[in-house]
């Protein structure tokens, strides 16, 4: 990440123009010019549903002048007082609350533990850690439907249904993202703390936690935004309005036909909750990690969940 | 050294424990289910723990849906996989030279690229695909935008496959190129103008060292979009609904909620996971081999 990408203009090449094609080092319009195209694509449509969220008219397709309708003017269907709309908005912050606090302290935990227990059982099981990871989520939520269904019935479908499974599918990123910073850190800060006549608590509470602090921070992030985004668990888990997040609610009013403008301040309710989260983030690891070496650009990827 | 280790081991027991409880057991129990039996009078699916006692009649079921001659999943699992593959191909096709420019090109706007690649990370999935609904309405900005070149409105979200493949490309290529991204930028740039001195034009650089270091990257890239598309029954129920566009995911969402057919429905998703799981042990080993030698 801290290599010089950009090659740069040679001494030899500099006489020649940027534009000039046969300038080796000329720069390549036509990639820039494909790469803005691809993000006008990507981030236009979004501009353009935040704006029919301020809709005055029902239509989501015509644009008809500025409100704050749909946010909390309309008696009936905005999202303020509609109770649907305004239960899935409280369920979302709590389904990623309540899972933020459970699920990174048994991750971190599993990762301390894993990280530097040898043998047999530990890569075992952290293998069976990964694979949560990677197993796509229709398959792990038909498990979860069926094991509140079928075994573990005095679970009923609803929030603490919901709950578990969110942590058992996010609970991977605190452990992956903290053995990734274990195996950089090395065990050298450990056994000099015990040198130094520190207990193993000590040294956990003292030298491991402060180190582990922008990882166990960065997967917090990722759980607690990976939360507001969740949608096939939640789906197959919810049983009635009251424990239906908003991304459900979405889905389920929209594919019935036109869901009308209060969605799309559904959706852009979420779109700020989840930038939010992303600035917080950002800043919150630049912070834990200053005087590190590492740039502004590794805190933009970690904090996306590509540490590499 | 031996109390060591039993520190740590107590100190990772509550996740190893959790995982047992809640993701081990319940494949157990997706097992017990697809192998079990029917209560034909309730038509609840019952669970058959013992394996001596399993029955193979909801497999048969599936096996014939699936290929029997009057077989109704065979063509959803066909189309499934045509949709899956053009849309990580179109992802890949378009994904490369965004990552491929950003990477290399960009200098000192790296950060404002960086930014708005992820941008799409911390927009809600839902979200995304609400603002394809909107655009691709009868009345719509695309109907809109079609006109001025004088076509006629097209009923986009009528049950169309170009839709429905759209919406999938838009859902998951921002998570390609972030893989892509990474890889691409790990690669040193002195190999690239050690390739440029010796005489190679910008094609074939590209051709003989970019592209040769940037295969792992691609696989793991379109592992890590397959997957989650494989078990998607939502974008296309959003972006068509039409019985014509369902994919594997919506069978078995559809068997999971029909009383009597749960069992059917575990029985596709083992076999989903079982077809998956090679690729998925080769993304967990490949990951693991680059975090050590990252190390």
């Amino acid at each position: 990440m801290t290599a010089p990408t950009s090659a740069g203009p040679r001494p030899a090449a500099r006489r020649m123009s940027r534009w000039n094609p046969r300038n080796p080092w000329r720069h390549p319009w036509f990639l820039e010019a494909f790469t803005w195209l691809y993000l006008v694509w990507s981030l236009v449509p979004i501009g353009i549903a935040v704006l029919f969220s301020f809709n005055k008219g029902r239509s989501q397709a015509t644009y008809q002048g500025l409100t704050w309708h749909w946010y909390f003017g309309d008696k009936t269907n905005s999202v303020l007082h509609n109770p649907q709309l305004h239960a899935a908005v409280i369920q979302t912050v709590r389904l990623s609350v309540l899972t933020t606090v459970i699920a990174v302290p048994l991750g971190v935990a599993f990762a301390l533990g894993i990280n530097r227990w040898r043998g047999y059982p530990a890569s075992t099981f952290n293998f069976m850690m990964i694979l949560s990871f990677v197993i796509p989520e229709l398959i792990f939520g038909v498990a979860m439907f069926l094991l509140f269904t079928v075994l573990f019935t005095f679970v009923h479908l609803g929030t603490i249904a919901e709950v578990l499974a969110l942590v058992t599918w996010n609970m991977s990123w605190p452990a992956i993202i903290v053995q990734a910073r274990l195996v950089t850190l090395g065990p050298q800060y450990e056994e000099a703390a015990a040198d130094l006549g520190a207990s193993r608590f000590q040294t956990m509470r003292r030298v491991m936690i402060p180190l582990l602090a922008p990882a166990i921070f960065a997967s917090a992030i990722l759980v607690f935004s990976g939360v507001i985004d969740d949608f096939v668990l939640v789906d197959l888990l919810s049983s009635n309005a009251g424990n239906t997040p908003m991304s459900v609610i979405i889905y389920s009013t929209q594919h019935g036909g036109n869901g009308g403008p209060a969605l799309n301040a559904l959706g852009t309710i979420m779109l700020v909750m989840s930038f939010l989260i992303a600035i917080i983030g950002f800043g919150g690891y630049r912070f834990l990690t200053r005087g590190e070496r590492g740039s502004r650009l590794e805190a933009l990827t970690t904090i996306a969940g590509s540490e590499g | 050294m031996r109390n060591k280790n039993g520190f740590y081991a107590a100190l990772a027991v509550p996740g190893v424990l959790w995982l047992l409880l809640l993701f081990i057991v319940p494949f157990y129990a997706v097992l017990a289910i697809a192998m079990g039996k029917l209560d034909r009078l309730f038509e609840v699916p019952v669970a058959v723990w013992n394996p001596f006692e399993w029955s193979s009649s909801n497999v048969i079921n599936v096996w014939r849906d699936l290929f029997g001659s009057t077989s109704f999943a065979g063509p959803i699992l066909l189309r499934t996989i045509l949709y899956v593959a053009i849309a990580a191909l179109l992802c890949l096709v378009i994904g490369y030279p965004a990552a491929y420019f950003v990477a290399r090109f960009s200098g000192r706007r790296k950060g404002l690229f960086l930014i708005l690649l992820i941008a799409p990370f911390w927009i809600s999935y839902m979200m995304r695909m609400l603002a394809w609904v909107d655009l691709l309405q009868t009345g719509g900005y695309a109907n809109k935008a079609l006109s001025w070149f004088g076509i006629s409105a097209v009923n986009w979200l009528g049950g169309k496959s170009v839709t429905v493949i759209l919406g999938l490309v838009y859902g998951y290529i921002p998570y390609l190129i972030l893989v892509l991204f990474a890889g691409l930028d790990r690669i040193d740039p002195a190999l690239i103008e050690a390739g440029r001195d010796l005489g190679l034009g910008r094609v074939r650089t590209f051709v003989r060292i970019t592209l040769p270091m940037s295969r792992q990257p691609i696989a793991t890239g379109l592992l890590i979009t397959v997957l989650p598309m494989l078990g998607d029954y939502y974008t296309n129920q959003l972006m068509s609904g039409a019985a014509s566009t369902s994919m594997i995911g919506n069978l078995i969402q559809g068997q999971l909620g029909t009383p009597g057919l749960e069992g059917q429905g575990a029985v596709l998703s083992l076999l989903l996971l079982l077809v998956l799981l090679i690729p998925m042990i080769y993304y967990v080993v490949t990951t693991n081999r680059s975090s050590q030698v990252a190390s």
